[in-house]
C-alpha cells in the first residue's frame, strides 16, 4: 500500500491556493464576495496587458544634448545680468557651441576683469587657446555636463509623473528603462491623443519683450497660415537684429476657428521663465473663455513686479514651447505675484495647459521612439477570439484524450485542468500581466502538458503488451518516462528563460507562462496523475486497467 | 485499446538520402531568407525595420484601392494596406524611411477623416517604432536565440553525448529554417510575434527530438549485437506512435487558434503549426539520420549514459 494521503494534501493545498490568488483577477466574482472575504484574499492578481484592455505604451528618449544647451544658455543670460551690474561693456555673450560661450568685448583691456567673473561660474572652465585678445571663451566642464545628462532624465521623470498624476489615469507606468530612455505605459486610457500631448509638451514658459522699435521695419506680413512658420523665418531670417528673433503667436479665427499665425520680432533675452511658477489654474473670464491664471512664488513675484514696473506701456510676450500665446502691452507695474495666459483656449486646452505649467517644464524635449497605442474594442475582440479559441482547443484535446486513451484519458484531462488552475493561480500570485502572446504561450502548455501524459501512457502501454501487472506496469510507465520528460522540459525551459532574459513587452510575458506553464507541468504529470492512479491501484484486485 | 499506429518497422534510415535532399532544400530556402533579412530585402515587420502601423475600424466596407489612391494623393505614399476579413478593418502600414517627428499615424487619420468624411471610424491600434528600437530588438532576438541554442547543445551533450547533442541542435537548426524559408516564400510579414514563434517551436521540436533519442539511448545499451543503424530505426519505430500523438494534440490545440484566435496570433499559431510538423518530421528524418554520419559512429555503442 503506498501513502496517498500525503500527495492529495499537497494537490487540495495547490489548488486552494490557485483558486485564492486568482480571485481578484476575475472582477465580477471578486466585487460579489462580502467586505471580510476581500480583506482576506490577496487585493491583486493578473493584469491586463495593453494588447488586451487598450491603452498606451511609449518609450521616449530625453534629448540630452539639448538640455546641455540649455544650461549653457541660462548661465548666458545670468552671464549678461551680471555684466550690467559690474558695469563691464561687453559687446556679446553667446552660446558658441554645445558647451561653449564666448563673450567678446572691444577694449582688450576688459579681459581680466571679465576672466574674474569665471568665480562665480564654477561649472565653467576658461578655455583660454580658444580666446584671443578680445575674447574669452568658457567651456562646461565635463562633470557638470554628465550632471545635467544624469538630472534631465530623472527630472523629464518626475514631470512626466506629475502631469500623468493629474490628468489621472489608473496605474500608470513611469520608469526609467537604460540610460536615457522614459518608458509610459497607461493601460486603459481614454484619449490617447490628449494624453500623448500632455506628456510629450517641454511646456517651457518663457517671458520676453517685444523688439516694438525694429518691429515696424520688418515688413512682415499681419499673418501667415500654421505651416508657413519655418519658410516665414528663412524669408526675415538676414534682417533679423542682433539679439532678436522671430516668435510666432497662435490666433484663431472666430468664425471658421481656423489657426493662424502672426509674426513677432522678440528679444531672446529671457525675462522670466516657468520655474518661478507656484501655481497655475483654469479661470473663466468675463466672455465665458477659458485662461489660465497663474501664481509666481515669492521671488518670482518680486521680479515680475520689478520687470513690470521697468517696461510699463510696453509688450511683453508670453511664450510657451517657442509660441505666442499673449503679447499684452503692460499698463502698469503688477504687483501681487500673479498673471494670466490669455490666448484663445478650449477649457480642456486651458486644463492642460494648467496641468503641464503645474506640473513644471520637461528640462529638454522628448524624442519618441517606440509609441503602441491600443484601442479599447480591439483588446476586447483579441480576448473574446483568445479566449474562444483556447476552449475550443482545450476541448479537441480533453474529447481526444479520453477517446484515445479512455479512463486514463480522463485521468490526463483532469492533469490538464489542473494545469489550467495552477497556472492562472501562479500568474494572479506573481501579478503577472497577460498579453496576447501570454495567452497563446498558455494554449501551448496545454499541449504540452498533454504530451507528458501520452508519454507516460505509451510506456505504461508498452509495459502491459511484455505482460507485467497493471501495478507494476504503472510504476514502470512512470519511472521510465521520467527522464524523457524532464530532459525534454529542461530543454523547452533553456528557450523560455533566453526569451525572458531578453525579450521584451509580449514577448516576456509570452515566456513567463511558457516557464511557468513547463515547471507546472512538471508537477501535475509527475504528482498529480500519480496519485490518481496510484489510488485506483489501492482496490484489492486490479486487474485491468482502462488506457 | 486504440491505437493510431500498432507496431511498426518502417525504415526510416534507408530513406535518409531522400529526407537529407529535402531538409536540404528547405534549409537553402531557410538560409536564402536570413540572408535577404540581414539585407533588409525581406518583408520586415515594423517592430524590426521600424515604421508606423495603423489599423482602423470602418462603419461600411472601404475599398483598398480607393484607400491607397487617397493616401498617395496626400503624400503618404509607400503604405502598405491590409484588409481584415468582413470586419471593414484597415491596416496601414508605413515602413522604415518615416520617423516618429513625422507623425504618420496622425496623417494616415487626417486622409480618412478628409476624404471618407460619410465613413467614419475608430483607431483599433497605432503602432510607431523608430528605426533604433528596431536594431535593438532585432539584436536581442538574435541573442535570446544564440544563447538558448548553447544551452540547449550543452544540455543535451551533457544528458546524452556530443553527437546527439549536435544532430538535436541541427534538427532544430533545420525546422527552424524551414519555418522561416516557408514564411519568406510566402511573403509573410516576419514579426517579433513570428520570431517568438520561431523560438518557442525550436523547443518544441527539441522536446520531440529528445524522446526519440531517449529511446535510441536507451535501445543501445540494451541490443549490442544489432547494427547501430538498425538500433536507431527500431528505437524510432518504437516510439513512433508517442511521437505521433503528441505532436497531434499541440495541432489540435493550435488549428483553432490559427483559424480564430485573431489576426495578431494567427501568424503566430501559423509558424508554431509549421514548427510542429516540421519538428515532428525532423526529429524521425534528420535528427536521428545525423547520428549516423558522425564520423566514426557507426557500430560504435554509447560509452557513457
Amino acid at each position: 500500500m503506498k501513502k496517498v494521503s500525503g500527495r492529495f494534501a499537497v494537490l487540495a493545498l495547490v489548488v486552494v491556493l490557485s483558486v485564492v490568488f486568482f480571485l481578484p483577477s476575475y472582477k465580477p466574482l471578486y466585487q460579489a464576495l462580502p467586505d471580510w472575504a476581500r480583506k482576506v484574499l490577496p487585493d491583486k492578481g493578473i493584469t491586463l496587458g495593453l494588447d488586451l484592455q487598450g491603452g498606451i505604451h511609449m518609450v521616449m528618449e530625453v534629448d540630452e544634448d539639448r538640455a546641455v544647451e540649455i544650461a549653457v544658455e541660462r548661465s548666458v543670460n545670468s552671464l549678461q545680468d551680471l555684466l550690467v551690474d559690474k558695469k563691464i561693456p561687453a559687446e556679446s555673450v553667446k552660446r558658441t557651441g554645445p558647451q561653449q560661450v564666448t563673450i567678446q568685448f572691444a577694449n582688450g583691456e576688459l579681459k581680466a576683469q571679465v576672466q574674474k567673473l569665471l568665480e562665480d561660474y564654477p561649472t565653467f572652465f576658461e578655455a583660454e587657446a580658444a580666446g584671443s585678445a578680445n575674447t574669452v571663451v568658457w567651456e562646461l566642464r565635463d562633470t557638470e555636463i554628465k550632471r545635467i545628462k544624469d538630472s534631465a532624465i530623472n527630472q523629464a521623470l518626475e514631470t512626466i509623473r506629475n502631469r500623468i498624476d493629474q490628468f489621472g489615469v489608473s496605474e500608470p507606468l513611469v520608469q526609467r528603462q537604460g540610460l536615457k530612455q522614459i518608458v509610459v505605459q497607461l493601460p486603459g486610457v481614454k484619449e490617447p491623443k490628449r494624453a500623448k500631448d500632455l506628456i510629450k509638451e517641454t511646456a517651457l514658459l518663457e517671458f520676453k519683450m517685444l523688439d516694438e522699435d525694429n518691429q515696424m521695419r520688418m515688413d512682415f506680413p499681419a499673418r501667415i497660415p500654421k505651416e508657413k512658420e519655418a519658410e516665414t523665418v528663412r524669408q526675415f531670417e538676414a534682417k533679423v537684429p542682433e539679439g532678436d528673433q522671430i516668435l510666432f503667436e497662435r490666433v484663431f479665427e472666430k468664425e471658421t476657428g481656423r489657426e493662424f499665425r502672426v509674426p513677432y520680432l522678440v528679444k531672446k533675452r529671457v525675462m522670466l521663465t516657468g520655474d518661478v511658477l507656484s501655481d497655475a489654474r483654469v479661470s473663466i473670464g468675463q466672455f465665458n473663455d477659458p485662461y489660465v491664471s497663474i501664481t509666481f512664488d515669492s521671488k518670482g513675484g518680486r521680479e515680475f513686479e520689478r520687470i513690470t514696473g521697468e517696461n510699463v506701456k510696453k509688450r511683453m510676450a508670453v511664450v510657451l514651447d517657442n509660441t505666442i500665446y499673449s503679447a499684452p502691452v503692460i499698463q502698469e507695474r503688477i504687483t501681487g505675484g500673479r498673471a494670466q495666459i490669455t490666448g484663445t483656449f478650449s477649457t480642456q486646452e486651458a486644463s492642460d495647459l494648467a496641468i503641464v505649467l503645474r506640473a513644471g517644464a520637461l528640462p529638454a524635449p522628448l524624442k519618441i521612439i517606440q509609441d503602441l497605442t491600443v484601442g479599447p474594442s480591439l483588446g476586447q475582440d483579441s480576448i473574446d477570439k483568445g479566449v474562444q479559441s483556447t476552449l475550443f482547443a482545450g476541448a479537441m484535446v480533453v474529447v481526444f484524450m479520453i477517446v484515445y486513451y479512455r479512463l486514463s484519458g480522463a485521468i490526463a484531462d483532469f492533469a490538464l485542468v489542473l494545469n489550467l488552475v495552477c497556472l492562472l493561480g501562479a500568474l494572479s500570485a506573481l501579478n503577472a500581466t497577460l498579453t496576447l502572446p501570454g495567452i497563446a504561450g498558455i494554449v501551448l502548455t496545454i499541449g504540452m502538458g498533454v504530451d507528458s501524459n501520452v508519454l507516460i501512457f505509451e510506456r505504461i502501454r508498452e509495459e502491459l503488451r511484455q505482460g507485467k501487472g497493471v501495478r507494476l506496469a504503472v510504476d514502470g510507465g512512470y519511472n521510465k518516462a521520467l527522464l524523457t520528460i524532464i530532459d525534454s522540459h529542461v530543454t523547452t525551459l533553456i528557450t523560455g528563460v533566453a526569451l525572458f532574459l531578453f525579450g521584451t513587452g509580449p514577448i516576456k510575458g509570452f515566456a513567463v507562462t511558457l516557464c511557468l506553464g513547463i515547471a507546472i507541468n512538471l508537477f501535475t504529470a509527475l504528482v498529480g496523475t500519480k496519485v490518481i492512479f496510484d489510488v485506483l491501484n489501492q482496490r484489492p484486485k486490479v486487474e485491468t486497467l482502462s488506457i | 485499446m486504440l491505437e493510431i499506429l500498432g507496431k511498426t518497422n518502417f525504415d526510416f534510415m534507408g530513406k535518409r538520402t531522400i529526407a537529407f535532399l529535402f531538409s536540404g532544400i528547405m534549409v537553402l530556402l531557410g538560409l536564402i531568407a536570413v540572408v535577404q533579412i540581414s539585407r533588409g530585402a525581406a518583408n520586415l515587420g515594423i517592430d524590426f525595420a521600424g515604421g508606423t502601423a495603423v489599423q482602423l475600424k470602418f462603419e461600411q466596407p472601404i475599398r483598398i484601392d480607393e484607400a491607397r489612391r487617397a493616401l498617395d494623393a496626400n503624400g503618404v505614399s509607400n503604405a502598405e494596406l491590409q484588409e481584415f476579413g468582413q470586419e471593414n478593418k484597415l491596416l496601414v502600414r508605413v515602413k522604415a524611411s518615416t520617423t516618429i517627428e513625422e507623425k504618420t499615424a496622425e496623417r494616415v487619420m487626417a486622409v480618412f477623416t478628409k476624404d471618407f468624411p460619410t465613413n467614419k471610424f475608430v483607431v483599433d491600434a497605432s503602432t510607431e517604432i523608430g528605426p533604433t528600437i528596431g536594431r535593438k530588438l532585432q539584436e536581442d532576438a538574435l541573442i535570446a536565440v544564440v544563447i538558448s541554442f548553447i544551452g540547449i547543445i550543452l544540455y543535451i551533450a551533457m544528458r546524452f553525448e556530443l553527437r546527439f547533442g549536435v544532430a538535436a541542435a541541427l534538427a532544430t537548426f533545420h525546422d527552424v529554417l524551414a519555418v522561416l524559408g516557408a514564411f519568406y516564400v510566402l511573403d509573410k510579414e516576419i514579426t517579433l510575434l513570428v520570431v517568438t514563434a520561431l523560438l518557442t517551436l525550436a523547443g518544441y521540436s527539441l522536446t520531440d527530438t529528445v524522446v526519440v533519442f531517449d529511446r535510441i539511448r536507451e535501445n543501445l545499451r540494451l541490443r549490442r549485437r544489432e547494427s547501430e543503424e538498425a538500433t536507431i530505426n527500431g528505437a524510432v519505430n518504437q516510439v513512433l506512435s508517442r511521437t505521433i500523438v503528441t505532436s497531434l494534440t499541440v495541432v489540435l490545440v493550435l488549428i483553432p487558434l490559427t483559424l480564430a484566435g485573431g489576426e495578431v496570433l494567427h501568424d503566430f499559431s501559423l509558424a508554431l503549426l509549421g514548427g510542429v510538423i516540421f519538428g515532428t518530421y525532423s526529429s524521425v528524418f534528420v535528427a536521428s539520420p545525423l547520428l549516423l554520419l558522425w564520423p566514426g559512429a557507426a557500430g560504435r555503442m554509447m560509452k557513457r549514459g
